[in-house]
């Protein structure tokens, strides 16, 4: 990912609220926006009915709404033990990474970004050029390398992968935001006795939120989706996340289509509640990383 | 800790502040000095940056560099995954790949996508851009769903995608339902089809993404152009063609980029539809799909290793021409760069 420079402060000329004179009449512009919205969660909608619908009708008449709501499938999900074990592995992932990525980026940042040593510029530079390699590249060796630290069929032969890969785009992000504390700031607190850790633990910690915040959400939602990694590292059931456990479950019902529709629409809520709740910092996170 | 403060040794010159050449020719903004000189370090700031870093560091060493690193190595062997590396074959894996019909063609697919997923996606995310730029109710709420799609992940687009293309799927349904019958047709298996379904599919779980983008950059464009504009008279879309567009290029040229290395490495939602063997047949397979049924699935982990370094060097190269020739305007500031 090419990624220019992150500043912490939101994109200029937010102001320009008042736009230009409209020159489409204001009904064709809804009805735009509004088919795009209609394409955009049909599919989305489509799966959700579909759990609530029988095999049958969904055979009879794949394009039908639910006649009778079914709430079997949706149950027979929830109160089976598979779901819930994938969604515990799934979070305790995604946590372990995000914590990782923000804890070791964040230290890392603030001394690339506050401490003058030698081989500052080389460390940044072999952090950055890791944007250049995708997981993709180094799937085959990542699989020998768990396997031989003995880590096959462990959460943490996914989470310790995870946090290397995570790390670069966290450093890139942060550093910027580090480095923006005027040291006008450090200088007030080492004369109250602060010392550099203690500037770490009680400035730079709550000055570089904004930039922690946005790192964790995109950390934590391509965890949670992430899929190659698991599909090598991770081959038993007790140990799916639930993407995995999405593809298990609709291999082993694959004649049983609704209870599959159940299972994905449930395992697209954590996904969905996570991002409403953050959309604004992912969409603010976006606007900031990328230079328009 | 304040006495390292006052200590004068000075380890090293600073490293170079501004641009530093990084993977080639991309072009990363380094940090700068600090603005305030410290007169240098001494035993405790060392201890500290050793604490701070060398976590860091030792997780990324090892799970990024050496596993591409042993990429590099295991490539050049004929090697089944257990057991060392004995039987080295020089380049005869790489020959292999070259000479297999199979990537070539997967090879091929990924140029493919790489192009139509510039050509449909990005006129589409720009004319979506300019329309969610007006103000109108309910902006923001089209915003967020316009996204949702690219939040999902990939397992659960391609489970629920490949339950609605089927030939009994609800696409094919609501075809018969609104008197398009004859096009139905079934879209995942068909040579012919599947690939433009996989097109289909990506255009609507990133072009999300890409408005997003376009977004942020519309929202960089100072109003008093356009008005400037409007006042001498110019039509909406004369406005957004001569000033908006050009202004918009360095986040266009920057989406393609993103765009196109995506799509070379494009692996998750063809493996999850098509499966590993199905998709050579199908039309749809992918470099990345290749060396995993190829490498892993088939216990062939010194070859999977020689199609990991194609893939890079040939994403690699393709970043790099890219850079060359179409970001670099962007790294020399025109503001109107793009535009001839």
């Amino acid at each position: 990912m090419a990624v220019t420079a992150v500043t912490g402060r939101r994109a200029p000329h937010r102001s320009s609220r008042s736009r230009r004179p409209f020159s489409w009449t204001d009904p064709s512009v809804y009805f735009v926006a509004l088919l795009l919205i209609a394409t955009m969660l049909a599919p989305v909608v489509y799966i959700i009915l579909g759990g609530f619908r029988t095999n049958a009708e969904i055979t009879t008449d794949p394009a039908g709404l639910p006649t009778t709501w079914q709430t079997q499938n949706y149950l027979d999900v929830l109160t089976g033990s598979t779901f819930w074990q994938q969604v515990f592995n799934s979070t305790i992932v995604a946590l372990a990474t995000t914590a990782g990525v923000v804890t070791l980026g964040l230290m890392t940042s603030f001394i690339i970004a506050r401490y003058r040593f030698w081989g500052r510029g080389a460390m940044y530079a072999l952090f950055a050029a890791g944007l250049m390699f995708p997981l993709t590249v180094a799937i085959t060796p990542l699989y020998i390398l768990v396997k031989t630290l003995g880590l096959m069929n462990t959460l943490a032969g996914v989470i310790l992968p995870q946090i290397g890969f995570g790390i670069p785009l966290t450093i890139i992000i942060l550093v910027p935001f580090v480095r923006a504390i005027p040291d006008e700031i450090q200088e007030a607190a080492s004369i109250d006795g602060c010392s550099r850790l203690g500037f770490f633990w009680r400035m730079v910690l709550p000055l570089a939120m904004p930039g922690v915040i946005t790192v964790s959400i995109l950390t934590f939602i391509q965890s949670w989706n992430g899929y190659l990694l698991p599909l090598f590292i991770l081959n038993r059931e007790e140990t799916f996340t639930l993407p995995l456990g999405v593809q298990a479950f609709a291999s082993e019902y694959s004649v049983d289509t609704a209870k599959v529709l159940a299972f994905t629409s449930l395992s697209m809520i954590p996904a969905l509640v996570f991002f409403s709740l953050f959309q604004r910092r992912i969409v603010g996170g976006l606007t900031g990383a990328v230079k328009g | 800790m304040s006495e390292t403060q006052h200590e004068s040794v000075r380890l090293a010159p600073d490293p170079t502040p501004g641009l530093t050449k990084v993977g080639g020719d991309t072009p990363v903004v380094s940090p700068p000095a600090p603005r305030r000189r410290r007169k240098g370090i001494g035993w405790a700031a060392r201890l500290e940056i050793a604490l701070m870093t060398g976590p860091t560091l030792i997780v990324f060493l090892s799970f990024v560099i050496l596993p591409v690193a042993m990429a590099a190595y295991y490539g050049f062997f004929s090697w089944q995954g257990y057991g060392p590396a004995e039987d080295f074959v020089g380049l005869r894996n790489y020959l292999l790949i070259f000479e297999d019909s199979t990537f070539i063609d997967a090879l091929r697919h990924n140029g493919i996508i790489v192009v139509l997923s510039l050509l449909l996606q990005g006129p589409a995310a720009i004319l979506l851009a300019l329309l969610l730029n007006r103000q109108m109710r309910g902006q923001t709420l089209i915003r967020v769903l316009v996204f949702i799609p690219y939040v999902i992940a990939e397992v659960v687009v391609g489970t629920g995608w490949s339950l609605m293309l089927h030939g009994e799927g609800v696409v094919n349904a609501v075809l018969e339902k609104v008197g398009l019958g004859w096009l139905q047709t079934d879209w995942l298996a068909d040579p012919k089809i599947a690939i433009w379904t996989l097109m289909g599919i990506l255009t609507w779980k990133y072009i999300g993404f890409a408005v997003i983008l376009f977004l942020a950059g519309l929202q960089g464009i100072p109003e008093e152009l356009t008005e400037a504009a409007a006042i001498d008279g110019a039509s909406y879309w004369q406005i957004q063609r001569r000033i908006t567009l050009p202004l918009l290029g360095p986040t266009i040229r920057i989406w393609a980029f993103l765009s196109m290395i995506g799509a070379l490495q494009l692996f998750d939602l063809v493996y999850i539809i098509w499966g590993q063997y199905v998709a050579a047949t199908a039309g749809t397979s992918t470099m990345a799909t290749y060396m995993v049924a190829n490498g892993r699935n088939a216990g062939e982990y010194g070859y999977g290793n020689a199609v990991a370094v194609v893939l890079f060097f040939i994403s690699l190269f393709a970043a790099l021409l890219y850079q060359r020739f179409i970001l670099r305007r962007d790294t020399e500031g025109a503001i109107t760069g793009g535009r001839r």
